[in-house]
């Protein structure tokens, strides 16, 4: 098989975005060691380090696993919930 | 609203005998079994279907669901029938296989099957409404209704509904038994994330390429390179017409390299064992999840006045490398939830010391004999990091020296062996055998 970006992968799966509705808020100034924690351990890569070295996170390709809960909760994770019902990725393979 | 009001329940809020939060494997499983004996139950599912949020790596192990649904394999959408068991030692370019096979291994008491879960719980789902369980989606339950220290209800939004108990079996995170105090948050040392991607293939291309006879499957583990020296592995089990492939690492193992959770998965991707097993496959879902892995020490509350708690939900899995294991417990743990309730309303009782037999079933069951029995495994695993680093490499340069024949000057196999275990040292390869055969 050819060898695809994290990002490539994502854009198979199935979103319903919720707009306006961010379920996991970050704090791009929590501390710089747990934001490296987050951009390896999310599954989806969604926890990026821009060109100035700054944190930036999109909730859009989240796959609602929890992981960010468990390590940044309270640091780089300032809330975490659920999308709404029915919104989010929708698994077709499982 | 007035103190009258306060007390009492409005006439327009819903009454259940049960509700079920999540429909997974546990929370089909109660539903299933509770409908089938009359009571008015009702699950609520935050994704659009059962199955539209569940992921498994990819192997549900048969006997505890045959006890609810004998043959369920005949009827259920399962991928394939598992008989090809593979574990490999991986370096950056060499391979270790061991590679099992057996005609027992299809025996329908102790068959293992591949499934993907958005199909197969949506099946589940089915069989449990045609036994009379009423299924909400689309609907993310946000707390529990508790008076005086009991569990009534749920809320989601402005609604909310009632019911004589809840059962939760809303996944690995599980917000709302966290939320009521029956969990802790999980910790990082005791929790691994998942990722895993599903590469189609035909139907006949990944029965030949695995060596399999039609509709038979292969479930392999990989150790070693993929992980990074971090605690995990890689696996791959084969679908019908495609194959899971994904790694697991322990969260709180993040500090010992660089390498990203994608990047574990593009390691195994390009492995030159596995890449050739790819070729011309296409990614058709990329997917992700939270695996408790604090086995029997690190189980929460099981139950309290009116709530049980099922499945992953309550920490109910077993990870011993060559075996991982959540959706039997899962269907074992709604099976129990289910009789438990059944003698509570009987009883007419829901109080925590009626649902203590909850525990009792459990620990009867094969769910807390395995989990008690493999206890000490989490902790071998942290203590044992030469499983993921230096093993993989003696193998390597063991089998190196037996398999290369390139015309220098003969080395007895004695002195090969001892010259790769060296690196290791003889000590420390016999305590890790040592405690590993203690912890298994």
């Amino acid at each position: 098989m050819e060898d695809m970006t994290i990002d490539e992968k994502l854009a198979v799966d199935k979103f319903h975005v919720d707009e306006g509705h961010e379920h996991i808020c970050v704090d791009a100034d929590a501390s710089p060691s747990e934001i490296e924690r987050l951009v390896k351990l999310c599954p989806a890569g969604l926890y990026r380090l821009d060109g100035t070295g700054r944190l930036t996170f999109d909730y859009a390709g989240c796959l609602e696993c929890g992981t960010c809960l468990v390590v940044g909760l309270g640091g780089v994770v300032r809330s975490w919930s659920y999308p709404r019902g029915g919104m989010g990725v929708e698994f077709r393979q499982g | 609203m007035g103190q009258e009001g306060k007390s009492e329940v409005s006439e327009d809020t819903e009454r259940f005998d049960a509700i079920i939060v999540g429909a997974g494997l546990a929370g089909c499983t109660a539903a299933y079994l509770l409908a089938e004996k009359g009571l008015e139950v009702v699950v609520i599912e935050r994704g659009s279907f059962a199955g539209s949020k569940n992921m498994t790596g990819g192997r549900l192990y048969g006997h505890s669901l045959e006890k609810v649904i004998p043959g369920f394999a005949e009827r259920a959408p399962v991928e394939r029938r598992v008989s090809k068991e593979r574990i490999s030692l991986l370096t950056e370019d060499s391979g270790f296989t061991i590679d099992f096979t057996s005609e027992s291994l299809k025996d329908p008491s102790r068959a293992s099957y591949t499934v993907l879960r958005s199909k197969f719980d949506s099946w589940y789902a089915e069989q449990a409404e045609s036994n009379g369980a009423m299924f909400i989606y689309d609907i993310c339950v946000d707390d529990l209704i508790v008076r005086e220290g009991k569990v009534c209800g749920v809320i989601a939004g402005e609604d909310e509904m009632e019911a004589d108990v809840v059962l939760l079996a809303d996944g690995a995170v599980s917000l709302l038994a966290q939320r009521i105090g029956m969990r802790p948050a999980p910790t990082p040392q005791a929790t691994a994330v998942g990722a895993k991607e599903v590469i189609s293939l035909d139907e006949r291309t990944v029965t030949d390429r695995f060596g399999l006879a039609s509709g038979e499957g292969c479930a392999w583990m990989f150790d070693g390179y993929v992980t990074d020296g971090h605690i995990g592995g890689g696996f791959l089990y084969t679908n019908e017409d495609s194959v899971s492939l994904g790694v697991v690492t322990t969260i709180g193992d993040v500090d010992h390299s660089a390498t990203t959770v994608p990047e574990m998965l593009r390691r195994l991707e390009g492995h030159p064992l596995v890449a050739p097993l790819l070729e011309g496959g296409k990614v058709i879902e990329y997917t992700g999840r939270l695996i408790l892995e604090g086995g029997f020490d690190a189980l929460p509350k099981l139950l309290d006045d009116g709530v049980l708690l099922l499945g992953d939900s309550a920490g109910f899995g077993i990870n011993v490398g060559y075996a991982v294991r959540g959706m039997d417990l899962a269907i074992e743990s709604g099976r129990l939830a289910a009789e438990t309730v059944c003698d509570a309303k009987r009883a007419g009782d829901f109080s925590a010391a009626s649902l203590a037999s909850y525990r009792s079933r459990l620990e009867g069951s094969f769910i807390l004999k395995d989990m008690r029995f493999y206890r000490k495994f989490p902790s071998f695993m942290e203590g044992t990091r030469n499983m993921f680093t230096s093993y993989p490499e003696m193998v390597e340069e063991i089998m190196m020296g037996m398999f290369t024949v390139d015309g220098s000057d003969p080395v007895r196999l004695k002195t090969k062996v001892k010259g790769a275990i060296g690196k290791v040292g003889l000590w420390n390869l016999a305590m890790d055998v040592k405690h590993g055969m203690g912890a298994l």
